[in-house]
């Protein structure tokens, strides 16, 4: 496969937000947006293409598991948490 | 995990259109439906349902009892639970074997986590269990010159951080063994068992986004600690604790670990300020709070504040909307005041109005700003109540007055 260009890794970044807002349960949705956006951005700066790619395929792999974990999420939810009325953001 | 149900609204609509009362609800196991999914049964009409609104959670700041599985943990665990549910000792079929590698691959992400060998890692129900089998060491080694020192990394009541390192090195010069419950450590702050010179570590997986039932205990080879088996049977996990290994347990515990390592510099990082946060903005606007703990060897996710003039239970009763504690889970319902504070020589006033708040992975700036703002309401609320607080108002010393006897 070719080394990931940088197309591919926003698509990549944006899936993975997408998905991650999907979360039913506030603190895992919270978390999940935030820790992609910290990760992404830490990472920003990585040149070595190896790395990039092995970096991409564990951000892949994490995409597989939100959207388990989202749907599984789903089908369990219960009620919202006393402060998500109170505020429409996401993070 | 409360479960919700819309299909309860169904049914209570449903058994209300049709007969008398509805039923008072059960406490089974409920599945909400997906709005987006209307099933045929539900009437059309939601406002025959005879529900008051829509029920909000509180928010959870008692990492320090139990925690949330992290999902990359439940992921691990759930084939184990579907598909892959062989006996990890069966040796004779690829259920078995598929179930050991499994169970092995976790036994690598604990040792991993704390530096050891995967061989001295014994898989437990828990960390209570794992302190049953460190101590019952030492009525195993009958040697009279032997001992134990037993010692929690991380209390769980003020989050004090013990210094392990250096008690370590005190124990292996002196030729004693030296255990700790790490529960509320392993994966949270860097714990080495060669550095610290630790024997015998308890390891809790429900403390670490782990599942619950499930632990470990750490014991070490070189040089090789005895323990005595607390429970015989099988002769599974090296004869040291028989029974059937649960895979999808550990699974979870190792997939905890290794979460845990990688996301331990983040989760500091992110705690800490969340922690000062709490701390600052509480202490500013109150006076006369004082945290409990040494503040310079402290993990920062375990607050333990206490509101001079207001009393605990009360405290918590009146933050009804955050899920707080005011010391251990493990002597919540009993009325005396924390063994720990007492110990470190709070006064008995300001230990009964001690609680204690919970930072973990996944807490939000916004559930620290709620609980902080509440907590400040409440506080100056009951404060308002208290005749002692008029009294300091009123500069009177309170240590001065002779109480009468009755």
């Amino acid at each position: 496969m070719a080394s990931s260009s940088r197309a591919q890794v926003l698509d990549l970044y944006r899936a993975m937000l997408r998905e991650s807002k999907r979360f039913s349960a506030y603190n895992y949705r919270t978390y999940a947006v935030r820790r992609i956006r910290d990760a992404f951005r830490e990472n920003k700066n990585v040149k070595d293409p190896v790395e990039i790619q092995t970096l991409v395929n564990k951000a892949k792999r994490d995409l597989g598991i939100i959207r388990r974990q989202v749907h599984i999420g789903q089908l369990y939810s219960t009620d919202k948490l006393i402060i998500e009325n109170r505020d429409m953001p996401r993070t | 995990m409360l479960l919700r149900a819309a299909w309860r609204r169904a049914a209570v609509a449903v058994t209300a259109a049709t007969g008398p009362k509805a039923a008072a609800p059960t406490r089974g196991l409920r599945l909400r439906v997906r709005d987006c999914a209307p099933r045929s049964a539900v009437p059309a009409d939601t406002a025959a349902a005879p529900e008051a609104g829509p029920v909000l959670r509180p928010l959870y700041m008692d990492v320090q009892a139990t925690t949330p599985l992290d999902p990359r943990v439940l992921d691990a665990m759930l084939p184990y639970l579907v598909n892959y549910y062989g006996n990890p000792h069966s040796r004779t079929h690829a259920y078995g074997w598929e179930s050991e590698a499994a169970m092995e691959r976790a036994r690598q992400q604990v040792a991993s986590l704390i530096g050891a060998d995967p061989r001295e890692i014994i898989f437990t129900s828990g960390a209570t269990e794992s302190n049953n089998i460190a101590i019952k060491e030492l009525e195993a080694a009958i040697q009279p010159d032997t001992s134990l020192v037993s010692i929690m990394t991380v209390n769980n009541e003020i989050g004090v951080k013990q210094p392990i390192a250096e008690i370590g090195q005190i124990c292996s010069s002196r030729k004693v063994y030296f255990h700790t419950d790490a529960a509320q450590a392993v994966g949270k702050i860097p714990l080495d068992v060669n550095d610290m010179k630790i024997d015998l570590m308890s390891i809790s997986g429900h403390k670490i986004y782990g599942p619950k039932g499930v632990g470990a205990v750490y014991i070490r080879r070189r040089p090789r600690v005895r323990v005595e088996a607390l429970q015989s049977g099988g002769g599974q996990e090296r004869g040291m604790r028989s029974g059937t290994v649960p895979t999808p347990l550990v699974v979870g515990l190792g997939a905890a670990c290794e979460v845990a390592q990688q996301e331990m510099e983040y989760d500091h990082k992110r705690i800490s300020k969340l922690a000062e946060r709490l701390i600052q903005n509480i202490m500013k606007s109150l006076p006369d709070v004082v945290m409990n703990g040494d503040p310079k060897h402290h993990y920062p996710g375990c607050i333990n504040l206490s509101f001079a003039y207001v009393e605990g239970e009360s405290l918590l009763m009146a933050l009804k909307d955050v899920a707080l504690s005011s010391g251990s889970a493990c002597t919540s319902a009993s009325l005396e005041p924390s063994y720990v504070l007492r110990a470190i020589g709070t006064d008995e006033d300001l230990a009964h109005s001690s609680i204690r708040f919970g930072i973990g992975r996944f807490t939000t700036e916004e559930e620290v700003d709620y609980t902080v703002e509440k907590c400040i309401q409440h506080v100056k609320r009951l404060r308002e109540m208290s005749p002692l607080w008029e009294m300091v108002q009123d500069g009177i010393d309170l240590k001065s007055i002779k109480w009468t006897q009755h």
